[in-house]
């Protein structure tokens, strides 16, 4: 079955225990700047956002871990894998650095290392080599107060709407992640708005990868029917200048 | 016009040549020494800029008048257009080829620009692309390739590519209808970044009809420019005529874009002022507006100069439109401005000037235009000739 992170930002205190131990999990620098920055990018996969209010309401930001990914679907060279796990893994040998993931992601979340010569895209990956191993992602093994927790995605799922139900005047009545765009493996629950850290309301609850394919099925059909009309088409203006040719000597004839 | 008058003219395109080439180095020099970061504006939220916009999108759209016109020509069997068949082939090939060029620029890592073709995900729109652009440019440069062995005077290939040629520009028709349409596609995926001024389920229908009408308003602007610079007689009365298709594609391509616009309720947006309805109305005004009240004046439609500036303001119009879709219309989801960097315009200048340049030294030595061979009635009926060379041995039919 396949694993999910349940983050439940009531339970958060702004440790930023996930962010280090992410950042030792994937060999990423970490000190008190990189602990300011207030958003993903290549060398920091997961943040802890606090609101613009300063009223002490935070929220989690990593890769989603989609169910349909986009950015599995756009990849011309197939970079991202959705594991069976969960995880969405990336494999740098193949990527060349088109960067469509990043346009495409509905999250914002694929970055890219724009200071380095030969660049990659960094994101991520729900610690997949732990996962695979049968143990929980590095941020949740460090969260010391359960804001996030890992496991399979519909007991956490249950657990989430089971934690709404008991204090509905806590939470959003909405789990962030069971529907948008397909589900994803990672799952939210927040006492604000979760567009007040970004995270979009207007996403389908179709899988993205859906608008492209609808239109990419039909190329087979296009070059079979495509093919055979433009050659009829030749054939037929064609005959008809053979036929012309044909006749002019003998019509040149019929009007002497 | 002789040409002692002509020297001084040539000089300053030339140092003009010579200053974007210099710039175009120091970028190129910039972009792979020190990345993307440091060579362009583009950031994590703003991962395409103009090196996509413009060089691909835009380098591929002007290209299209190979696929229109050797439909026109092989195809629909309309052979009064074969005098203009091999420049417009020309500049396909060498559009085509500039946006290889211009994807190594904007590859992180363009060593791997090859992957695609090893690698496959079907399931990807930039994947189909890749393999569309790689085969179309092999189709061009094969329809290209007879004008060169033209002038080594080699037979043997030539009269092997002249079997194949109807294959060829089949194949070349349907890859550019994928491929032309599918760089609309690419943008299917974003329903949320790109404003719903131009986001729309029909962007792969839109980004065909209007590349068949910058395929016909680039010949138009091409022809205009040869008889100009290089003294070439012009083909007034076959651009008269792809002026007259030029405004049909145009009606068609407005009448279609208005109902889209309304059905999905983004037309009455027109009515509130914003960053992208300026950019919108620009786009309209330039690309359908101008040239469609153009082209239906017959005056207008009639004079050299009347079809060379409908065309021109097509072209501008429709290259408004790939930036909109490519760059401004996604910079208020990104939260941004984009500005591309000095490097970034370098780059795309130097691109644009060696096309021009490639173009006037293959114009120079090769027999790109019919009065250079003098061969207009001799390549009208190679074709026939090829045809009925069977037939003609059983003397059964003379060809034309």
């Amino acid at each position: 079955m396949s694993k999910s992170i349940l983050y439940d930002a009531t339970l958060c205190i702004n440790c930023k225990q996930c962010e280090v131990a992410c950042a030792e999990q994937n060999k990423l620098p970490y000190n008190e700047t990189i602990a300011a920055e207030q958003k993903q990018s290549a060398h920091k996969f997961t943040v802890v956002l606090e609101s613009a209010a300063a009223d002490g309401k935070f929220m989690r930001k990593l890769c989603m871990n989609c169910a349909d990914p986009t950015c599995v679907s756009v990849c011309p060279v197939g970079a991202f894998t959705k594991t069976a796990a969960g995880p969405v893994v990336y494999d740098e040998t193949k990527c060349m650095g088109c960067r469509y993931c990043m346009l495409a992601c509905p999250f914002g979340v694929p970055k890219y290392e724009w200071d380095k010569a030969l660049p990659l895209v960094r994101k991520c990956d729900m610690c997949a080599d732990r996962v695979s191993a049968g143990r929980p992602t590095a941020c949740t093994e460090a969260c010391p107060t359960g804001a996030t927790i890992f496991g399979e995605r519909e007991t956490l799922i249950a657990e989430a709407q089971k934690r709404i139900k008991e204090k509905p005047d806590q939470y959003v009545n909405h789990v962030y992640g069971v529907e948008e765009v397909g589900g994803t493996s990672v799952l939210l629950l927040s006492s604000v708005p979760f567009e007040q850290f970004g995270y979009r309301s207007d996403l389908m609850h179709d899988p993205l990868p859906m608008l492209t394919y609808r239109v990419l099925a039909r190329i087979p059909d296009l070059v079979g029917l495509g093919g055979m009309l433009l050659g009829g088409i030749w054939w037929i203006t064609n005959r008809r200048a053979e036929v012309a040719a044909a006749e002019a000597p003998v019509r040149a004839h019929e009007e002497k | 016009m002789p040409e002692k008058f002509q020297l001084p003219k040539l000089t300053f395109w030339k140092a003009a040549l010579v200053l974007i080439a210099l710039t175009g180095l120091y970028a190129t020099f910039v972009r792979f020494a020190q990345g993307l970061g440091a060579s362009t504006n583009l950031s994590d939220e703003f991962p395409w800029g103009i090196w996509v916009g413009f060089d691909v999108l835009c380098g591929v759209m002007l290209a299209a008048g190979g696929f229109t016109l050797t439909a026109t020509v092989y195809i629909f069997n309309l052979e009064r257009f074969r005098p203009i068949v091999r420049p417009t082939v020309l500049t396909a090939f060498l559009g085509y080829s500039l946006v290889c060029v211009a994807l190594l620029f904007d590859l992180g890592r363009s060593y791997r620009i090859w992957h695609p073709l090893v690698m496959w995900n079907p399931r990807s729109v930039l994947f189909e692309v890749g393999w569309c652009v790689t085969l179309y440019t092999t189709v061009l440069a094969l329809e290209f390739a007879p004008v060169v062995f033209e002038r080594l005077q080699l037979e043997r290939p030539r009269r092997i590519l002249r079997g194949i040629s109807i294959p060829l520009v089949i194949a070349g028709v349907m890859l550019s209808t994928l491929h032309q349409s599918s760089l609309g596609s690419l943008y299917l995926i974003v329903p949320q970044k790109l404003h719903p001024f131009w986001y729309s389920p029909l962007l792969p229908v839109f980004f065909f009809i209007s590349a068949i009408a910058v395929g016909l308003a680039m010949t138009i602007f091409e022809s205009s420019m040869t008889s100009k610079h290089f003294g070439k007689q012009l083909e007034l009365p076959l651009l008269r005529e792809l002026g007259r298709i030029l405004a049909v594609v145009l009606l068609v391509y407005t009448v279609l874009r208005t109902q889209d616009l309304y059905h999905r309720g983004a037309l009455k947006l027109v009515l509130q002022p914003s960053y992208e309805t300026w950019l919108f109305l620009l786009e309209v005004l330039l690309g359908l507006a101008a040239p469609i009240v153009l082209l239906l004046i017959p005056r207008v439609r009639q004079a050299a100069g009347g079809l060379y500036l409908a065309a021109v303001l097509t072209l501008l119009g429709f290259i408004t439109n790939r930036l909109n879709v490519s760059t401004t219309g996604m910079e208020t989801s990104a939260g941004m401005h984009y500005v591309p960097k000095w490097t970034e315009l370098a780059v795309t200048a130097s691109i644009i000037a060696v096309g021009f340049a490639a173009f006037a030294l293959a114009a120079k030595h090769l027999p790109i235009f019919s009065n250079h061979t003098g061969a207009p009635p001799e390549a009208g009926s190679r074709r026939s000739k090829a045809i009925f060379v069977e037939k003609k041995e059983e003397g059964v039919l003379v060809g034309r």
